[in-house]
């Protein structure tokens, strides 16, 4: 055995990235409309505390991150120590740290998307932002994120725009979507609604409808290009003997 | 003999607003509720055991047995918890099948409910995913003021509440146990079983959960009979799926055929592998299944003939990859979201999967060193089915069986970076403009320094990927 101890033991347990939310920073925008929200979620179960996540959801609707400020408020709400609640809130990728922009750019790099050109957008966007991944711009304006696969292998390679679907991407499409989201233009998701901003997000995602259910399409392309093979040919599934029940 | 292609679950997913109620009942939406409520529960669940459903949520297991072990002289409340948090690489089916027809997946959860003497259904859904959360809670909303949800359900007596619940990004809350944990409020962390979800799982209550997509297949079966379900498939895994195809084919998407349709067909049916390119490898059901290659293209894909070929069905997802692209290069990338999805608990999936990537990484590097790969497979086979659950398998499965299908290719990491092997740029699925260099334009008697070399394209993000959440 030769060389040095590096060349001998090359391998490092690597946990990058642990640690809490920004203690630092203890301003806040939670109201008491906030707080009676939160325990609005935390009736809408049988055990106060299922109702964890989606208030965290909505802390970062109010709060654009986990603030220290909608901690105390969660461990109140449901009657954990605030330990408990960032044991939670750091365990889940969509819960951030520090703020996210107005709009946060999610990019698949996972193997798939990664390979048909999710890490070439990653690059491209963020050198057009001018930030690293797991960074916001100065502004605020945009945060840009490496996430996990998506569920939409079919619309490879896939980036999301405030948690709304933008399919099929590439350098190009995202030039046009960045550009029109800084000059306030409206933009569609493929499949969802208008992109508003994170934070309304997160607000639907922690339980309070916006009344946008009806926007864009039923379906992409991809998932309906089966139906439309099987059209195509006269394909159906067998009818039922004696026909379907009434 | 049934057609190639049987949309059910898919076959209003092109109509106009298909995500309404109008519109699913238009097309014989809720008739199943009806005439399971017009059952006693135990002959719902006789029904959907006899149409042979299997979980659509990877591991197969028979639906309507499942629903028969929730124990009826538990005292306490019974639960449905519906998994929506669909997350394996590759396996996007429950996704557009939530945004496009969540009624199908309501209904299918009264139904439930019903069968197993629950009054109060879950429905998780991953939170990446706003537009489908706001379609699924438009259905609910709609199927409460139709009667459809809330009490005495179409006069029947039968009363029934459905929460929505949105995660947070965790693709270990697709695991069952760790869901309810999740669902719970705590970090989504599996469980050790015995006992089961059916014995105490949410609030340590008898609970059943299932897939979405295995839900959305009730309601036809109630409406069609469990006779016209098995007159689909194979004797083993009968009915209709969901196939999903994504990757190097010329029109990747969603497929809904019997089981045992053969890949080659599905393949066909996608458009072939995209023009002037072979297949390299695919997945049969997601990034946690062995990878299988051109000599099983004509596999039935059903549960049993994807097993005996050495893999397994899974989600029933197709990865297609083409033989542009790095086969260490993708089983690095899969690893490595497997480290950052590990959710800790397990040491030899927390470790392993750490130490996996180092060793991937350095031979994607092309600085790998002389029994490197047969670390990796000692490490495999020291993690492999040692956790509370099959995360750990998942890697293992693609790591090994890389491994055995393409060996060489491994061994050139002990020499050669895998994107001069395989310039990465070819995978891409738009066309890459490489940078010329740009043309020296100087007279013959001024000196030219020699152009650096062009430098090597960089593997792409690797090491700079952050920890979980730490994003933002």
């Amino acid at each position: 055995m030769s060389g040095t101890s590096e060349d001998r033991h090359p391998f490092v347990s690597d946990y990058a990235g642990t640690g809490g939310i920004d203690e630092s920073d203890q301003s806040t925008h939670i109201t008491e409309t906030t707080l009676a929200e939160m325990r609005e979620l935390a009736a809408r179960y049988p055990q106060p505390r299922s109702a964890l996540v989606p208030m965290l959801h909505l802390v970062q609707s109010v709060d654009g991150r986990v603030s220290p400020a909608g901690v105390r408020a969660c461990a109140d709400i449901v009657g954990l120590t605030p330990a408990q609640v960032l044991g939670v809130a750091t365990f889940y990728s969509m819960f951030k740290r520090r703020p996210a922009g107005v709009h946060h750019i999610g990019v698949c790099t996972t193997a798939l998307c990664a390979v048909m050109g999710g890490d070439l957008i990653l690059d491209h966007v963020c050198h057009k932002l001018g930030v690293d991944e797991g960074e916001t711009t100065p502004d605020g304006q945009f945060s840009v994120e490496a996430v996990e696969c998506n569920a939409a292998c079919d619309y490879a390679p896939v980036m999301m725009v405030d948690w709304e679907f933008m399919d099929n991407m590439t350098p190009e499409k995202a030039d046009k979507i960045l550009d029109d989201l800084a000059a306030d233009r409206p933009v569609n998701a493929d499949r969802g609604a208008v992109i508003t901003s994170w934070r309304n997000s997160e607000r639907v995602l922690a339980g309070f409808s916006d009344g946008r259910a009806d926007e864009g399409p039923p379906a992409g392309e991809a998932s309906v290009i089966g139906l439309r093979v099987a059209k195509w040919h006269g394909w159906q599934a067998p009818m039922p003997k004696g026909g379907a029940a009434k | 003999m049934t057609d190639t292609l049987t949309p059910i679950l898919t076959e209003t997913w092109d109509l106009p607003q298909s995500w309404r109620l109008a519109t699913y009942r238009n097309h014989g939406g809720y008739t199943g509720l009806r005439r399971a409520l017009a059952m006693r529960p135990g002959a719902v669940i006789d029904e959907v055991k006899a149409s042979g459903l299997r979980g659509r949520g990877g591991a197969g297991f028979p639906t309507g047995l499942k629903w028969s072990f929730i124990p009826q002289d538990n005292p306490n409340p019974k639960y449905v918890v519906v998994n929506g948090d669909e997350s394996e690489p590759g396996t996007c089916k429950d996704i557009p099948l939530l945004m496009a027809c969540p009624h199908a997946v309501v209904e299918g959860a009264i139904i439930a409910c019903y069968a197993v003497g629950a009054h109060r259904a879950f429905l998780y859904v991953r939170g990446e995913v706003v537009h489908v959360i706001r379609r699924v809670r438009a259905a609910v909303d709609e199927a409460y003021k139709a009667g459809l949800l809330g009490k005495d359900i179409l006069g029947s007596g039968f009363s029934c509440d459905i929460t929505v619940h949105v995660g947070a990004g965790a693709y270990i809350c697709g695991e069952e146990t760790a869901l309810l944990d999740s669902l719970e409020g705590r970090r989504g962390q599996p469980r050790l079983r015995p006992p089961f979800p059916a014995v105490a799982g949410l609030y340590a209550c008898p609970t059943v959960v299932n897939n979405v997509e295995s839900l959305a297949s009730v309601p036809s079966i109630l409406k069609n009979g469990a006779a016209w379900y098995t007159s689909m498939g194979t004797e083993k895994s009968p009915g209709a799926t969901i196939y999903s195809v994504s990757g190097h084919v010329v029109t990747p998407g969603q497929f809904e055929a019997p089981l045992g349709i053969t890949f080659r067909t599905l393949l066909e049916l996608a458009g072939g592998v995209r023009t002037g390119h072979q297949l390299k490898f695919f997945t049969p059901g997601g990034s946690s299944t062995p990878i299988l290659t051109a000599e099983h293209l004509d596999v039935p894909l059903d549960y049993e003939s994807v097993a005996a070929a050495g893999s397994m069905l899974g989600t029933k997802a197709m990865q297609v990859f083409d033989d542009t692209v790095s086969v260490v290069r993708t089983t690095l990338r899969w690893v490595q979201f497997y480290q950052h999805e590990s959710c800790g608990k397990c040491t030899p999936c927390r470790e392993g999967s750490y130490w996996l990537v180092q060793l991937l990484k350095r031979l994607e590097a092309g600085q790998g060193q002389e029994g490197d790969i047969e670390k990796i497979l000692d490490i495999c086979h020291q993690v492999g089915g040692r956790s509370f659950c099959t995360l750990a398998d998942g890697f293992v499965a693609c790591v090994t069986s890389a491994i055995e299908h393409f060996r060489p290719e491994f061994e050139a990491g002990y020499h050669t970076p895998a994107w001069e092997l395989l310039p990465y740029e070819r995978s891409a699925k738009f066309t890459v403009a490489v940078p010329e260099p740009a043309p020296v334009i100087a007279p013959a008697i001024v000196e030219v320094a020699p152009a650096p070399a062009p430098e090597p394209a960089k593997p792409r993000r690797l090491g700079r990927r952050r920890g979980k959440g730490d994003a933002a």
